[in-house]
């Protein structure tokens, strides 16, 4: 929300407001501070994209240094960029010694990047993953698939739970109670092949067992949201 | 190797003392040489059905607590060749079954044993757990009634989920549905479940149907597995039960009605 003066009704009209914005930047990754090898690669780069480097704002980055405790004329770099067409708004990373250097010159030190320096995350725990269960599911049994699908490959028995932050399939009768989108995603939807559960629930909207129709008991069907209503419909064999 | 089968159900009273003593008399009268164990500590009921509880001297938990060794607990069968029984305490609780205690006598069973049949006390609590912890197989018994069906689903899960085979991820425990106190006539009245019904709920394979029977109470009583009650219907059963599981293929008795089976099956109700 936008913070505006109280003063509006005395007519004093509001010379600014303040908020904060993402940017994309050109950020130069420095992996030494030679200014001769900088200067002579910078001019290639500039020769091939000439407008690109017009008066481009860049951050660099100090994060790539070989030895990034030892101090560096960073004012001398930025004169080069600034030589070249570049505005230089800012470093990032750096040792203490460096960010000392650039404060002292004036030069903004931006905050870290939190991705910087970290690989790539293997697809692990984080991304939605479908459980399988191959076993029945039986009566006190409790089943929950975090951030996925559940399917179930056989009966879900009277007294057991499933439960996904997805959606759940169950390959057999729906006996017991099966909870899908528990996270609060209105988008799941449960699947089973003969609805005699206790208790369905998509995203904390449940119906049970004595509130199902007589034409869904015991039928193959399909299980969603619908404007905040749980719908029942058939499975068309 | 011996083979250690749990006789369970989760409900009380659904025959499974009944069953134990009937299943390792038929497999000792068929040459085996079977140990059954009394796991109802505290609730000493199978020493009764066997007919053996008046030569009780040492019992299963005073073998654990080394207070006797296990030829001194064991009670040899007064009419079946290759029987033993080893009974329960009667004077102390579940706590006193430990997982190692247990693994003990099972492993020096096994070196004379060929089947080793685990009578199981009801509920899911300690008893139960150590009954059924060891198993290879299990003989589940269930009346066909819906709570004592829920309650052989709820150990089902069990066996599949805290037995030592399923933590160790060895090959899963055997199961085997036995259904006690079926009565045909009453399943097609719908005062019942019928055995499909039974079926379908539980999902594993049928081993035998025991019939509703006077005869199990008169033995009980008697103090004779009712396998041994030559010309009873539950005996005979019992009697199928047992060849079944050792590999015989028999069909099912006891399981249609006697009079009007057909037509009643066919217009009356489900």
């Amino acid at each position: 929300m936008l913070l505006r003066s109280p003063h509006v009704a005395s007519g004093d009209a509001l010379p600014f407001e303040l908020k904060g914005s993402l940017f994309t930047l050109t950020v130069l990754h420095l992996f030494n501070l030679d200014r001769k090898a900088i200067e002579r690669h910078l001019a290639e780069k500039i020769k091939q994209a000439p407008s690109f480097f017009n008066s481009t704002p860049v951050v660099i980055d100090l994060d790539g240094l070989a030895d990034p405790k030892e101090g560096g004329d960073l004012k001398g770099l930025c004169d080069l960029l600034r030589g070249h067409g570049m505005i230089p708004v800012g470093i990032r990373n750096g040792g203490p010694k460096l960010q000392a250097v650039a404060r002292l010159a004036g030069i903004p030190v931006l905050p870290e990047n939190r991705a910087a320096g970290k690989k790539p995350e293997p697809p692990g725990p984080g991304t939605p993953r479908t459980r399988i269960v191959n076993h029945p599911v039986r009566s006190g049994q409790e089943i929950y698939a975090p951030d996925g699908d559940l399917v179930v490959l056989g009966a879900v028995s009277a007294g057991a739970d499933v439960v996904a932050d997805g959606n759940i399939h169950v390959y057999g009768a729906l006996r017991g109670r099966a909870l899908a989108g528990v996270k609060g995603d209105v988008e799941a939807w449960i699947f089973c092949q003969s609805l005699e559960a206790q208790l369905v629930s998509i995203a904390g909207r449940y119906r049970l067992s004595d509130q199902l129709d007589a034409s869904e008991r015991n039928k193959a069907v399909q299980i969603h949201l619908k404007e905040e209503r749980l719908i029942i419909e058939r499975l068309a064999r | 190797m011996a083979t250690v089968i749990v006789v369970t159900s989760g409900k009380g009273g659904v025959g499974k003392t009944t069953t134990s003593a009937s299943f390792a008399t038929g497999l000792a009268l068929r040459g085996f040489r079977t140990a059954v164990i009394d796991f109802d500590v505290g609730l000493r009921n199978l020493d009764l059905i066997m007919g053996c509880e008046r030569r009780v001297v040492y019992d299963f938990i005073n073998v654990i607590n080394n207070e006797a060794n296990l030829n001194q607990a064991l009670i040899r069968d007064k009419r079946v060749e290759n029987l033993y029984i080893l009974p329960a305490s009667q004077t102390r609780d579940k706590e006193a079954l430990t997982k190692d205690g247990v693994e003990k006598i099972l492993n020096e069973l096994k070196q004379s044993f060929e089947y080793i049949v685990c009578d199981s006390p009801a509920g899911i609590e300690r008893g139960a757990l150590m009954a059924l912890y060891y198993a290879d197989e299990a003989l589940v018994v269930t009346n066909p009634e819906v709570s004592s069906v829920r309650d052989s689903d709820r150990i089902l899960g069990i066996l599949a989920s805290r037995s030592r085979r399923a933590e160790q991820g060895d090959a899963p425990v055997k199961e085997h549905l036995v259904l006690a106190r079926y009565a045909p006539e009453r399943a097609n009245r719908g005062d019942m479940l019928t055995m499909q019904d039974v079926l379908e709920i539980l999902g594993i394979p049928l081993l035998g149907v025991i019939p509703e029977s006077q005869a199990v109470l008169q033995s009980s009583n008697a103090g004779v597995p009712v396998i041994l009650e030559e010309g009873s219907d539950a005996g005979a059963a019992y009697g199928d039960l047992v060849d079944r599981f050792l590999g015989k293929d028999l069909p099912h008795r006891f399981i249609e009605s006697q009079k009007k089976g057909f037509l009643k099956r066919l217009f009356g109700g489900s």
